[in-house]
Formats: structure tokens, C-alpha cells, sequence
């Protein structure tokens, strides 16, 4: 008798902890939705603030409750594939546009075709720049811009001034000139703070850089070309910056995050810094005042080598999507509501991004010089990173291998072009495994 | 209520008859029979082992034979059966890949004997001075432990802090000291591995001493009394007397400190920020990244299987030398 109800007692035991296993990843109720925001203000903390108010804004629209999960860049990706493979994902889930070619070919997000996507306002409600990196060419996008980005050089005026710099450098050469004058190591002030461990960061650099000295990742049938003497060029102007020229603090090496090297340029130890739009929000967590600094364009190489593009920036943002399977109706509801222009102009202005609606971007609180500059590199001086399914391989891999160059100067071995050659083949016979 | 005891035996008087089941309320207590007991006790381990280790050991070596990149994340059961592919091209050593995984094995190795030899020495080191009673021995015994009751993330990225290069502890107290410039990168380059076996080492050894402690307190105090009246000095009584009485204790915990140590995920992880340097790319970081980097879940799966076989063959050879020296002493 005891047996048979002992045995019971396991029984419900294990179904129920199925059930909770099961049950984890919801979608099945109309009124709920879980969203994974990525990290975009100063710190988790900061984002959750931000974004609570919005979500409880929708939820009295709507009635529909949203879970809020932030999660930081680092385990971003790694979140979503795992997402992928088991199927309990969140409902609705922020990603970086770079990565969106390669997440489309997992088929795991709701397709944004021409009825889903006058769902949320129709392909004319978003700016056409922003439209660019949202998926493979000829390709149904899965996922739609959220909040605009592009890189620029944020200058301490009071160190340009003090060194007699009177105008922000436009060129490579003026650049290092100016980056050199401000470099003092016995006082521990340079002229510049990179985010040299951060693989995303130095992936865009090699990008940026590469297309300068007319380089390509990817040629147009999709396969991998990184060791071409143009990106072996492009990333070598970019690790001079702390090898060569010595104008980057040393710890720029250990930086991970773009927040650290923020921290460099708001004590002082840095006068510059080459950072996305969303950077003034790190700023003025530190204490920074707006007035204390300049923004312009990152300097171009001039004159351009041959085949050399008129590139400082690439189009960067960060894109919203539903996963697929799960509540699709409420997730187009808030990927709608996210994108509206009221939205669109209140988290834009809180993250120091650009908004991606032209009704949103015309508004005035974007009217302002600084935002207009960026909005000015993201309109015409940028470029989409390449959008292909090994989008994100190429990031990880491409920006290890900068990320290893660079610890590899500071340790004292300096690098030639030769390491920097040797370093992307090896990165792309990584690809070779995909 | 029944008494549970019988009442003793006389001495020298026939044994006491066995007692009934004790019966409470008028109702016989429950007994199971056949001697199902043990068997029910153990299902719950049983099932649960089976769902946290064993399913998902099987599902790996199933997905190391197939090409599951983000093509099939979505519907991994329906990726290309990919034969021995994921291996040939893990062990494939005129590839980058095959090179990778090799120096990945290659430190691992090194990571495991430095972790392993200074958790064991200085776990041995801090049980003897320990054995002996002296004023303030618990409070030693605490403050050694606290390493190991420590979140190990929480631990490490204190250690990320302290080895930071621009203003870490370490580098610090190493300028005020004169020693070097105080501006070395511990955290990169080849530095990287020994920051990474300094903080494995200041994790583990606490539980080496925790179990030689445990291990010495079951050596009878006569063996040594007897020692020493045969005039046996202190280091002779540890050489000839403590370390061939742990032995037993000695073959499981190095065995349990290497696998621990071969396995170690969660140092190097939260040490680096998930973007670890070459000199310091253990093998379940590096799966990792492989798996991640190129989205191909089947070629993880295949240096995972390998990792398997690798430890396997490990432990069966380490406790077939080691059950055959213990039965020899």
C-alpha cells in the first residue's frame, strides 16, 4: 500500500518538475509577453529604470503584461542561440543588427513580410539607412530596426584647447598628430582610450578601416576574404594606435566594454575616444558635462588609397524580433508600440541613440548638432556591415584575433603586418568549420 | 507504546529471541518487500541522473555526427547526418582547428598539474600544521576555508579586479615594493595562465586540506605515540607514517582535484569575460567558444566526445595504477 503510494509520490514528483521545465518559457498566455532587452544605457540597472515605465505604459494600452529580462552584450548572442535549439525563448528580443543575417538563417524569428509588417506601420514607417541591416539581401527580414547608431570621436575641449588644437582632426594623419600632442605617459594622459578587448568593437574597426583601404570581409558571393592586403592594412592603421604611434592608453588592452574606456576619457586620462552615438548616455552616468565635449565624424584617410571608400562608420543599431512559436500577436503589438514615434523619441533621447522612424527623427529633440552629426554619418558615410549567414562568426572571430594582437603589443612584441596577415587567415580557417 | 529495545541478554545465556516488527497503535509497521528499499531509494537519483547526465551525454555523441550549424538550430533533429566529419576536422593537426584544440588540451594539462601539485602541497602543508592543537586552530581552519565557501564568481572577479593593470592591488603593492613596474598586464598574454592557476590554486586548495584534515584525524594518535618512543622524528612520521596512511584518501582526491581542474569552466570564464587569451584557453572554454564562434554545435559535440574519452582513459589508467600500489603496500 505505502509502495504504491510512494511510487505515486515520484510520479507527480517528476511530472511536475517536467511541467515546470516545460512551462518556463511561456507564450501560451495572450496577456503576457517576455522580453530580453539588450544592455544600452550605462548598466543593467539604469536600463531596467528606463524601460519599466514604457513597458507598464503598454501594458495600460494593450493589457498585455511584459516580463523584463536585460541582458549585457556578452551573453547576448549566446542567449539567443540556446533559445533557438530549445524553443523557450522570450517572445520579443533585442539584437544587434550585425548579427541579423546570420539569426534569419535560423529560421527561429517571425518573418517581417509585407502584412506583418503593416501590422507594426508598414517599411515606409522606418528610414531607409536603418532598413539596411535587417537581413540578407533578396531575403524576407525577420527582424526591424529599434534604435540608430553610428560611430563618431568625442573630444575633451579643454585638452584641445590646452594643446592648441582648435578644430577636431578630419584626416588619419591630423588625427594621430593631434592624438600624439596629447599624449604625456609620465603624467598617465594619452591622446585616445579604445575598447581593445572588446571583440565587437575591434570587429567594427577592422570593418571601418578595412573599407578605407578598400577592403571586403565577404566578397559578393558570400565567401570569407579576410586576409587581403586592404583589411591587413585597414586593421593595422587601427593596432598602430597603441603599437606604433603608442597615442591609446596601454590598458585599452584589458577594456572590454566600451563603458571602460568612457571612464578613461571622463577622468581625463584620455582626450578622445571613438565611440557610438549612445556613448553620451556613459558620459553624463559619469558626470561629464555635455558642454565639456566635442562630437565630429572619425577622422578618414585622405587621401584615400585606391579603392578606398569615404566609410567611418558602419550601420549600426540594434533591431527588434519575435521568436517564432510563441505569442506572435501580442509580440507585434509591442514591436509596434516600440517603434512608435512617441516611444521612438522618448528611449532615443534616454540612450543617446538615433531613432529609426522619419516621423521620430524629425522630431526636435533630434534637431540638436551633435545628434545631427551622427545622424549625418549614418546617412551618408556609413556603410552596412556585410550581411551574410557568417555575419556574426566573423565578428567573434576577426575580433579575437584583434583582440590578441592587441594584448600581444602591450606585452611588449610588436606587430607587423605579417602577425596581422597570419591572424586573419587563421581566423578565417575558423570560418572553415561552419 | 512498545518499547523498541529487548531487553539484554544474560552474559553467558542463549541469545534473545528475535524481537517482532514493533507495532505502533495496534498497526504492523511498513516493510518492503523482496528488499525493494534500496532500489526505491535510490530512484530518485537514479531518474534525475538520467535526466542531468546521461540523456544529454547521449544527445552530445548523437549531435557529434551531424552538421548542426544555425541552419538546423531551429529543428536540430533534422540536421545532415555528417558521419566522422566533426572528428576528421577536430583532429585534423595541419588545421587551425586541430592546432587550437590540441594547444587547448596541451594547457589544459599544464593548468591541471600546477593546480592539482600546489592545492595537494599546500593542503598537506596547512593539515599537519592543523593536526596538532594550538591556540587559535579553528579560527585558522575557518579562515583557510573561505576560498572555497566563497560564490566562485564572486571570488573571481574580486581576482579580476585585484590583477587589473591600470590600478589592480596586485600591481600596487608591487610598485610600492619596488618589485617591477607596476604597469605588468597579468590578465593578457602569457601572464594570463599563471594569474589563472594563481586563482584556481587559491580556490581548491581549501578542500584539499578540508579532506587531508579529515583523512589525518582517522590515523590512530598510537601509531604516532609509538613512533615516537621508537624515536621517530616529525618529518619521519609524516614521510613513513601520515602519507602512507592517506593514501586512500590521497587516490580519490586527486583524482576528484583533477577532474575538477580538467573541467574548470567558471575561473577562466568569469576571469577573462568569456574572451579568454591563447595561454590561457582550457578545453571546456574552448568548446565553448568553438561551438559558439562558428555556430557549428557538431564539431563542439565531437570535442566534447574526445574530452570524454580523454578523461575516461585518464581515470581508468590513474585508478588501476593507483588501487594496484595500494594493495601492493
Amino acid at each position: 500500500m505505502r509502495l504504491k503510494t510512494l511510487t505515486a509520490a515520484l510520479a507527480v514528483a517528476l511530472a511536475a518538475t517536467g511541467l515546470a521545465a516545460c512551462g518556463s518559457g511561456g507564450g501560451s498566455d495572450p496577456k503576457a509577453i517576455t522580453y530580453w532587452a539588450s544592455n544600452q544605457g550605462p548598466s543593467l540597472q539604469r536600463d531596467k529604470e528606463i524601460l519599466t515605465p514604457e513597458l507598464a505604459e503598454f501594458t495600460k494600452q494593450t493589457g498585455i503584461a511584459v516580463k523584463l529580462e536585460v541582458i549585457d552584450w556578452t551573453h547576448l548572442l549566446d542567449r539567443i542561440t540556446t533559445a533557438t535549439t530549445s524553443g523557450d525563448g522570450p517572445d520579443v528580443v533585442n539584437i544587434g543588427n550585425t548579427w541579423s543575417a546570420s539569426l534569419q538563417a535560423t529560421g527561429a524569428f517571425v518573418d517581417f513580410d509585407g502584412p506583418t509588417l503593416d501590422k507594426i506601420g508598414g517599411q515606409s514607417k522606418f528610414l531607409a539607412t536603418s532598413l539596411r541591416s535587417t537581413g540578407a539581401e533578396g531575403k524576407t527580414p525577420t527582424s526591424v530596426p529599434l534604435y540608430g547608431l553610428s560611430y563618431g570621436l568625442f573630444y575633451n575641449k579643454k585638452k584641445f584647447a590646452a594643446a592648441g588644437i582648435t578644430t577636431p582632426p578630419t584626416n588619419w594623419t591630423d588625427f594621430v598628430a593631434d592624438a600624439k600632442k596629447l599624449t604625456n605617459p609620465a603624467a598617465n594622459t594619452y591622446g585616445l582610450s579604445l575598447a581593445g578587448g572588446s571583440y565587437t568593437e575591434s570587429a567594427h574597426f577592422a570593418f571601418i578601416f578595412g573599407k578605407q583601404h578598400g577592403g571586403n570581409f565577404f566578397d559578393k558571393s558570400g565567401t570569407p576574404t579576410f586576409a587581403t592586403p586592404q583589411n591587413v592594412a585597414g586593421v593595422k592603421q587601427y593596432l598602430d594606435l597603441l603599437g606604433v604611434d603608442q597615442v591609446s592608453i596601454p590598458s585599452s588592452a584589458e577594456h572590454d566594454t566600451t563603458q571602460d574606456a568612457t571612464a578613461d576619457f571622463t577622468s581625463g586620462k584620455a582626450a578622445m575616444m571613438m565611440g557610438q552615438s549612445n556613448t553620451t548616455a556613459y558620459i553624463a552616468a559619469n558626470g561629464m558635462a555635455e558642454s565639456d565635449y566635442g562630437i565630429a565624424p572619425l577622422p578618414i584617410e585622405a587621401p584615400l588609397p585606391p579603392g578606398g571608400e569615404r566609410v567611418n562608420s558602419h550601420v549600426a543599431g540594434i533591431n527588434i524580433a519575435a521568436f517564432k512559436d510563441k505569442n506572435t500577436d501580442a509580440a507585434l503589438k509591442f514591436i509596434n508600440f516600440m517603434t512608435s514615434k512617441a516611444e521612438q523619441v522618448k528611449l532615443n533621447q534616454a540612450y543617446g541613440s538615433l531613432p529609426v522612424t522619419a516621423e521620430a527623427a524629425a522630431d526636435p529633440a533630434f534637431q540638436v548638432p551633435t545628434i545631427k552629426t551622427f545622424l549625418d554619418v549614418l546617412a551618408n558615410t556609413s556603410a552596412p556591415m556585410p550581411m551574410v549567414t557568417n555575419e556574426s562568426q566573423f565578428e567573434t572571430t576577426v575580433g579575437s584575433a584583434l583582440k590578441d594582437l592587441v594584448a600581444q603589443i602591450v606585452g611588449g612584441k610588436p606587430v607587423t603586418e605579417g602577425d596581422v596577415q597570419a591572424a586573419l587567415s587563421a581566423a578565417q580557417q575558423k570560418l572553415g568549420g561552419s | 507504546m512498545a518499547s523498541p529495545v529487548s531487553s539484554p541478554a544474560r552474559p553467558g545465556g542463549p541469545p534473545p529471541a528475535p524481537t517482532e516488527p514493533p507495532v505502533e497503535g495496534g498497526r504492523r509497521r511498513w516493510s518492503v518487500q523482496g528488499g525493494a528499499l534500496p532500489y526505491l531509494l535510490l530512484a530518485p537519483a537514479l531518474v534525475f541522473e538520467l535526466l542531468v547526465h546521461v540523456i544529454p551525454m547521449i544527445t552530445g555523441v548523437v549531435i557529434s555526427f551531424l552538421k548542426l550549424n544555425q541552419f538546423y538550430l531551429r529543428h536540430w533533429l533534422d540536421a545532415p547526418f555528417a558521419g566522422l566529419a566533426n572528428y576528421q576536422l577536430s583532429l585534423d593537426f595541419h588545421s587551425e582547428i586541430g592546432v587550437d584544440l590540441l594547444r587547448s588540451v596541451a594547457i589544459t594539462i599544464a593548468y591541471s598539474v600546477v593546480v592539482v601539485s600546489f592545492s595537494w602541497l599546500f593542503g598537506i602543508f596547512g593539515a599537519t600544521l592543523l593536526q596538532r592543537s594550538m591556540r587559535g586552530r579553528s579560527a585558522l581552519r575557518t579562515i583557510f576555508l573561505i576560498p572555497y565557501a566563497l560564490p566562485v564568481f564572486t571570488s573571481v572577479i574580486v581576482w579580476k579586479f585585484m590583477l587589473n593593470q591600470d590600478n589592480g592591488l596586485v600591481n600596487h603593492v608591487l610598485a610600492q615594493l619596488h618589485l617591477g613596474s607596476g604597469k605588468h598586464f597579468w590578465l593578457l598574454g602569457d601572464s594570463a595562465f599563471f594569474s589563472m592557476a594563481l586563482v584556481g590554486v587559491w580556490r581548491l586548495w581549501p578542500f584539499a586540506l578540508l579532506t587531508l584534515m579529515a583523512g589525518m584525524q582517522s590515523i590512530p594518535t598510537d601509531l604516532y605515540e609509538a613512533a615516537e618512543v621508537d624515536g621517530a622524528n616529525r618529518w619521519q612520521q609524516f614521510r613513513k607514517l601520515t602519507v602512507p596512511m592517506l593514501r586512500p584518501v590521497n587516490q580519490v582526491l586527486v583524482l576528484v582535484l583533477f577532474l575538477w581542474t580538467f573541467n574548470d569552466f567558471n575561473v577562466p570564464y568569469t576571469l577573462f569575460a568569456g574572451s579568454t587569451p591563447a595561454s590561457a584557453d582550457l578545453i571546456s572554454v574552448h568548446i565553448k567558444q568553438s561551438s559558439f564562434i562558428t555556430w557549428n554545435f557538431g564539431l563542439g559535440s565531437a570535442m566534447s566526445v574526445l574530452l570524454l574519452l580523454f578523461l575516461l582513459v585518464v581515470t581508468v589508467g590513474y585508478l588501476a595504477v593507483t588501487s594496484r600500489r595500494t594493495r601492493d603496500a
